[in-house]
């Protein structure tokens, strides 16, 4: 059964990395009959990330006001669903997810028919494993996203996520703005979307800066769990 | 207990009830919440430590304990108010600049009609 996938690409500022991502991306060979599409949603950039993700052949959405990544996101989960996309992948535009990845995200939704596949740096040790503070935190979302939706998920705030249809669906009209990953797991699981893991190798990003710094990371992790907790006990 | 201090953390649970509901209806959104949730935090913490606030005072040489509470909390408010400012102006902003791309991208999909038709 041919597929038609969707690579979301959420960018601000990523002109530097742009383009290495995207000849690798469309030159990656997916599982048979699979054909891919590759959409920048440019978050409004203030350099020239649209008119670089043009050169190199890829579908542009150039947001007119800054909507964050979980807007950006969403945008493209929108776009794959007025256009009837099988499968989205969420792809992070600063060089971080290596495109060759991919196919491994797409075998793993064909044999199990996991709803969301995330792909994660942690299953086997290999590849860049950020930070130790990082990891930390990543590990304390780990156990956060455990006590409440009994799912273990060892890299929930991964952006290298597949959606298929039923998720594409519930993304498009339920995705949360800021800091989304940890906080749309919650949500999916409570939508009983079968949601996996499978082990990819990621890389330090190649340019632009992470969007969680310093104190801004304490509050991140406030912020999220609030979230967490909140989309927990809201009713699906 | 003291029955203003039985008073003040019934009301403070209410309070925490009411944020959660509304956040939960989707009516405020959570990074908005945080600072309702850390103010009623800082007056559950005192209504339980009724020591806490005399120990504040003698620490900011301040002579009236209350005044201390009133400073302290007028000018957590002018803080928050600004900020609320600040977010009110980035929505004028966004909300022009989606007014004028619509009005354009309107403008161009009837220029591209109008040559279809002809």
């Amino acid at each position: 059964m041919p597929g038609k996938v969707l690579i979301v690409i959420p960018c601000y500022n990523e002109e530097a990395s742009l383009p290495k991502v995207l000849p690798e991306l469309l030159s990656t060979a997916l599982p048979d009959s699979y054909q891919l599409e590759a959409l920048i949603v440019n978050d409004c950039s203030k350099d020239n990330t649209s008119a670089v993700a043009k050169k190199h052949k890829a579908t542009v959405i150039d947001l007119p006001v800054n909507l964050g990544i979980g807007g950006a996101v969403q945008t493209g989960i929108l776009y794959a669903r007025e256009n009837d996309f099988d499968i989205a992948i969420q792809l992070d535009g600063d060089g971080q997810h290596p495109p060759k990845e991919l196919p491994k995200l797409i075998n793993h939704h064909i044999k199990t028919g996991a709803n969301i596949v995330i792909g994660s740096r942690f299953l086997e040790k290999e590849g860049f494993q950020s930070s130790f503070a990082r990891r930390l935190g990543i590990k304390y979302f780990h156990w956060v996203n455990r006590l409440m939706t009994g799912a273990q998920v060892y890299d929930s705030t991964s952006g290298f996520r597949l959606f298929d249809r039923k998720a594409i669906k519930l993304a498009s009209v339920n995705y949360p703005d800021e800091y989304p990953e940890p906080e749309s797991l919650v949500v999916f699981s409570k939508a009983g979307l079968k949601i996996a893991e499978v082990p990819v190798i990621m890389a330090e990003r190649q340019g632009g800066q992470s969007s969680i710094r310093s104190f801004g990371s304490l509050y991140y992790c406030f912020k999220v769990s609030l979230a967490m907790f909140f989309s927990f006990i809201r009713k699906p | 207990m003291l029955r203003i201090q039985i008073i003040t953390i019934v009301v403070n649970i209410l309070f925490v009830l009411y944020i959660s509901r509304l956040i939960v209806k989707g009516k405020l959104r959570e990074e908005y919440a945080i600072v309702w949730i850390v103010c009623t935090v800082f007056l559950l913490l005192f209504s339980f430590w009724t020591d806490g606030l005399e120990l504040l005072r003698r620490l900011t040489g301040v002579v009236v304990a209350a005044n201390l509470v009133f400073t302290g909390f007028i000018f957590a408010i002018l803080v928050y108010l600004l900020h609320l400012s600040v977010v009110a102006s980035k929505l004028y902003n966004d909300n022009k600049k989606l007014a004028q791309e619509i009005a354009l991208l309107k403008e161009e999909f009837k220029k591209h009609l109008d040559e279809k038709k002809s």
